[in-house]
């Protein structure tokens, strides 16, 4: 018994050749994926005669925000010089609504469809489907028409209307496959209870189902927020969102290109998705995984 | 007899496929009713028309002496307690049991005085302000039940209400029911797959298969003078032995024959006149007997295959003529694999059925 170890309690970990490969990997692709953000934010900062010196890498010399305030408030668009700020303001105009609404219309239908099936139900819910799975490109030209006709073209409501549109099949999917987990027998419960359609659906169904909703809100809202080419066709000149106004800003050249002025505003745009994405991390992975409900 | 509900020539089908066919069945005010099968012997679906869950395709259902065929399920008067118990996950005991008299508007006070007297009942006083996830499989079955009680109606379906229990619970909670049904005299519908349940708890049960019910009696009636064959073979545990054979009718007294076994049938009550006919015996493990009762009984000689020791009695399988035959023994025995038995049939208790399963 002189080496002999006698199995124990916790078995020890050890650190493997394989873990370290995988370690050193997962390092090397992290660091790859975030260059381009560290270029961004170090260009960002920089003033432009050090940008002028092309060493991209370099950390600045000294923290200059004046490209961000430029980049919110004074960045040119054409003759316009007044930065991403109003589109700002305008994708939270179109962002708003149009999450609130696409949530609240797809869990309808998730609910309608699990839980009152209908004959027609089927159909209806792969026509949906079907809606989701087409390019929405090949749907420009008949909606731009259609928006037209309804006198809601180049219009906010128009706008909010199209990413509601384009937003219900991928949220009544989540909502119905989060729906049909919950036994069929609660809808039960509350109709002998007396709730009807609606009262089950608000009073039973949507405080279940709160992971679902920040994840669909959560889809939606960066969908919507980072859309361009929706904003750029529907939304009409008032309403540009960020993104449109951001690419206006970025192709505009009058004299050199403000390589600063466009990092900040780029990520002053992107900013928000991010924040998002980072505050809710943890009811994304509640919302994804939440397969089991029990009572 | 006051019917309570009354199911007339009821059929449900969903397309082509017919669960129901023409069922008809009163059931009294104040019955303990149980829906017994196997699963998929339609028994589920005939609760769940019953609550108003389901359409029916044809016939009509009453309850209270009105139609409510095609009546909401709120507005039939029932109380239903789910498999799943189907509690409300995110509201607390308390919002559970009131949430259905809040949506009927009933009063404030009224409500926090039924809640409090059905909490009493069940002994929920202490669990109002958990939530579904804190309680145990027990007490969660126990509000759902509650939930049913609050209401106040007349009428209390269950659907397999038991089933998610372990051994335990539902013994205990079988208890409960039967008490609960013994202090308020409400009608009961309980639908299971568990004999011990249906015997125990049920005035009548209802053994359905395939959309029929194949007997409907009290339960010491199906067990001990089962219709057919299928409602004998399904009750009782271990089941009921069968050997194929014939009656034979010889000087005016019949006999059954099998193999080398014959049983004098005098003392068996026939419901027509005996006729030579194939058939089938059918008698329990605990219509062997041995010793001095077995004096003057026909005799099925065997050898001992196993022996369950059950706590109360046990049971012997022995081999007679290449069949597994069991014999439930109430006192301890010294008996071994091997042994040879000669136990004696108590004819009078057992069951003859002809070959289209019907009882003699």
């Amino acid at each position: 018994m002189s080496n002999h170890i006698r199995p124990n309690g916790p078995k020890p970990s050890r650190l493997t050749p394989e873990r370290i490969g995988i370690y050193v990997f997962l390092i090397a692709a992290a660091l790859f994926f975030l260059l381009p953000l560290f270029v961004m934010l170090a260009t960002s900062l920089k003033t432009m005669d050090e940008v002028r010196l092309g060493q991209i890498f370099e950390l600045p010399r000294q923290f200059d925000i004046g490209a961000w305030s430029t980049a919110w408030s004074g960045a040119c668009q054409g003759i316009e010089c007044v930065g991403v700020r109003s589109g700002f303001w305008n994708s939270v105009k179109i962002t708003v609504p149009a999450v609130t609404l696409s949530v609240f219309l797809g869990a309808l239908n998730g609910y309608a469809l699990s839980f009152w099936r209908s004959s027609s139900s089927r159909i209806l819910f792969a026509l949906l489907m079907a809606g989701g799975l087409i390019p929405y490109q090949i749907f420009l030209y008949p909606l731009v028409r259609i928006m037209a006709n309804l006198e809601l073209y180049n219009s906010l409501a128009g706008i909010v209307l199209v990413h509601v549109i384009f937003g219900l099949p991928l949220v009544t999917l989540l909502f119905r496959n989060y729906f049909v987990n919950i036994p069929e027998e609660l809808c039960r419960a509350a109709r002998v209870d007396g709730a009807g359609f609606w009262r089950i659906f608000f009073e039973i169904m949507l405080p279940l189902s709160t992971p679902m909703i920040v994840v669909a809100s959560l889809f939606q809202f960066t969908g919507i927020w980072n859309d361009f080419l929706l904003g750029l066709v529907f939304a009409g000149r008032d309403n540009l969102p960020m993104t449109v106004q951001l690419n206006n800003i970025v192709n505009t050249t009058m004299g050199e290109r403000a390589y600063n002025v466009n990092m900040a505003a780029t990520i002053l745009t992107a900013l928000v998705p991010l924040a998002i994405y980072f505050f809710s991390g943890r009811w994304f992975v509640r919302g994804i995984a939440a397969g089991a409900v029990k009572g | 007899m006051e019917t309570s509900i009354s199911i007339r020539d009821l059929k449900i089908g969903y397309g082509t496929h017919t669960v129901i066919e023409r069922l008809s069945l009163d059931i009294a005010v104040g019955e303990f009713l149980v829906l017994l099968g196997p699963s998929g012997c339609g028994k589920s679906t005939l609760l769940n028309t019953i609550a108003g869950f389901n359409e029916a395709s044809e016939g009509e259902v009453w309850i209270s002496g009105r139609n409510v065929t095609w009546e909401e399920p709120k507005d039939r008067g029932i109380g239903m307690v789910f498999q799943s118990y189907a509690l409300y996950p995110h509201m607390t005991v308390r919002k559970n049991l009131s949430f259905g008299l809040r949506v009927a508007g009933v009063s404030k006070d009224e409500i926090a005085s039924r809640v409090e007297k059905t909490a009493a009942l069940l002994h929920l006083e202490n669990l109002l302000e958990r939530r579904p996830a804190q309680l145990s499989g027990g007490q969660r079955q126990r509000v759902a039940i509650g939930r049913a009680l609050v209401r106040e109606v007349s009428v209390f379906l269950f659907d397999e209400p038991l089933s998610n229990l372990d051994a335990k619970l539902r013994n205990e909670l079988r208890v409960e029911i039967k008490k609960l049904h013994q202090q308020l005299g409400n009608t009961m519908i309980y639908v299971t797959h568990d004999q011990v349940e249906a015997l125990t708890l049920a005035d009548r049960i209802a053994v359905m298969r395939q959309g029929r019910i194949m007997q409907l009696g009290a339960p010491k009636e199906i067990y001990y003078r089962p219709a057919n064959r299928y409602v004998a073979g399904f009750i009782g545990s271990p089941a009921m032995n069968f050997i194929d054979g014939e009656v034979t009718v010889g000087n005016g007294a019949p006999f059954f024959r099998s193999k080398d076994l014959l049983v004098d049938l005098s003392a068996y009550q026939f419901s027509a006149e005996p006729k030579p006919c194939p058939a089938t015996l059918g008698f329990r493990p605990e219509h062997l007997v041995s010793g001095g009762a077995a004096a003057k009984l026909p005799t099925i000689p065997g050898i001992v295959s196993v022996v369950e020791p059950m706590g109360t009695d046990t049971v012997v399988w022995f081999d007679w003529s290449g069949e597994n035959l069991s014999y439930r023994v109430m006192d301890d025995v010294a008996l071994n694999p091997g042994d040879s038995i000669k136990p004696g049939l108590a004819i009078a208790k057992a069951s003859l059925f002809g070959a289209d399963g019907a009882r003699l």
